[in-house]
């Protein structure tokens, strides 16, 4: 019974802020209640305001993906093929950034590529730091799906057979890796347009992401303009949320 | 070209990645701390100095009490979830987990929603009860966000435990209190250190949340950052991050070593 209450004590805790947000954004009067009626014309209002913001934060996300792709696909395979120490220790250390908080790592970033205004004032710049912090989730994604198959017994039958190491990387590994891939895709994009604490230091006022315009829509707009705007974020997030959390549950099970 | 050359230009895009923006700029970062007037004392000032001291002192006691609240919590929600089937159940599940990716932003605005001067609280209270930029805001935020990773390792904790262990205890006259403290917890314990090692190190390492609240209490990540940007004291800035980055990653891997499951930091 206790439990029972506890439980959704912290369901209510976790759920009743994000149901007022929403209301908020759609009441015509937030201060009046909802009474004063509801109304989308403050969603209007951000897409006037913040439109470029979300744009960018898409565009951040699928380029995000395509350098994890680029750089994670490959990694995640020389490091299946070659377990040994070392490969333990860069495993290990490109995962610092799960650990080591956003705030530290931006300012490592900016301290020595600060003074390059080019690339400092360039999106790439945010860029950098999203794939830094998302690509250990695209490597060890598909880490574990490629650590539970027997790679180099299917290689080894695909090299008598006259296969390069180029035809069996793609025709072995990626096709089996695939479930990984989709996992690790899916949260790289979602971490990246959710991503704040590094891109906070990163950005510039001409590049504000979704989540930095939602941190300025915070501190400088109404309260029903805020809402609407975080509206719009968890219509983006949660659809997302909710396929990661498929896709890794079902990519753990294969790697089991 | 050899099986050998072909795995090892596999590994080079990485290997230059990040050498250049992780292991380059993480040396800077620490060069940069022995920068200051003081040169590498600046770590020795961290511990003289009362207001780096009241900070570090701030941050590591929010961040316990977030932690043992939230494994209470969760660890209650999580038996109770991972023990009964009903209907809703699955509802239930997704509210508790879905905030897992929100950024510590929106969740500062959320405790503003809650008990901030135009918050629910204030609303349907008598008198004035403004809460959200109070520490009781702070803590409440980081409670938000570690709610749902503490759930997560306690609940692929549970479904391991071995239920006749628990019909042994009751079957020998064990009250459910005694198989709680005896059967239950000492299963769930390595899972739980775990769980409450990565709620400690998201607390510590928090920036969105505090950064939305606009509270002022002091806590490390805040402080790192107004020292960077407002009083231009980029030693300082760089050796607190560099003592925050080495206590969460430690505490991560502490995590690891006990339960092989790392989510993701952040908040």
């Amino acid at each position: 019974m206790l439990q029972l209450i506890v439980t959704l004590s912290a369901c209510a805790f976790l759920f009743v802020p994000t149901i007022l947000s929403v209301m908020a954004g759609v009441t015509a009067n937030y201060f009046q209640g909802i009474s004063s009626g509801l109304t989308l014309k403050w969603v209007f209002r951000v897409w006037e305001l913040y439109a470029d913001s979300i744009f960018l934060s898409l565009w951040l996300a699928i380029a995000c993906l395509f350098c994890t792709l680029l750089i994670g696909l490959p990694a995640a395979y020389g490091l299946a093929r070659h377990p040994g120490w070392l490969s333990r220790i860069l495993e290990e250390f490109i995962s610092l950034p799960l650990a080591v908080p956003g705030l530290a790592l931006a300012l490592a970033l900016l301290q020595l590529y600060g003074s390059m205004k080019g690339f400092r004032a360039s999106w790439t710049f945010i860029l950098v730091g999203h794939v830094l912090y998302t690509l250990p989730f695209m490597v060890r994604s598909i880490l574990a799906v490629l650590a539970a198959i027997d790679l180099k017994t299917l290689e080894e039958g695909a090299a008598t057979l006259g296969a390069s190491p180029w035809q069996r990387f793609r025709d072995i590994v990626v096709p089996n890796a695939m479930p990984g891939i989709l996992a690790g895709a899916l949260t790289v994009v979602t971490l990246s347009i959710g991503e704040f604490n590094l891109t906070w230091m990163l950005h510039t006022p001409y590049l504000k992401t979704l989540p930095v315009g939602l941190a300025d829509s915070y501190a400088s707009m109404r309260l029903e303009v805020a809402s609407a705007y975080t509206l719009v974020f968890f219509v983006l997030i949660v659809p997302l949320l909710m396929a990661m959390q498929w896709a890794s549950a079902r990519a753990q099970r294969i790697a089991q | 070209m050899s099986n050998r050359q072909f795995v090892l230009a596999c590994l080079t895009p990485l290997f230059i990645f990040s050498l250049a923006f992780l292991a380059l700029p993480l040396v800077r970062l620490f060069l940069a701390s022995g920068e200051g007037e003081n040169g590498w004392a600046i770590y020795l000032d961290i511990l003289r100095k009362p207001r780096y001291l009241n900070t570090l002192w701030m941050t590591v006691l929010v961040s316990i009490s977030v932690t043992f609240t939230a494994l209470a919590i969760s660890t209650t929600a999580g038996m109770f979830l991972s023990r009964n089937r009903f209907r809703g159940r699955g509802v239930l599940l997704s509210i508790m987990t879905l905030p897992l990716a929100f950024p510590g932003v929106v969740i500062g605005f959320l405790i503003i929603l809650l008990g901030g001067r135009q918050g629910l609280i204030n609303q349907i209270t008598p008198g004035h009860v403004v809460f959200a930029y109070s520490v009781i805001g702070l803590f409440l935020g980081y409670l938000y966000f570690s709610i749902p990773r503490v759930l997560l390792t306690v609940m692929a904790a549970a479904e391991k435990l071995d239920p006749p262990l628990e019909e042994a205890a009751r079957t020998l006259g064990a009250s459910p209190y005694r198989v709680v403290i005896d059967v239950i917890l000492p299963g769930l314990m390595p899972s739980l250190i775990a769980a409450g090692a990565i709620a400690f190190a998201t607390a510590m390492g928090a920036f969105g949340t505090a950064f939305t609240l606009a509270t002022n209490i002091d806590v490390l990540p805040m402080v790192i950052y107004t020292e960077f940007t407002l009083s231009a004291n980029i030693a300082m800035a760089s050796a607190l991050s560099i003592v925050l980055g080495i206590v969460t990653w430690a505490l991560l891997l502490i995590a690891r070593s006990l339960s092989g499951t790392t989510v993701a930091a952040g908040g």
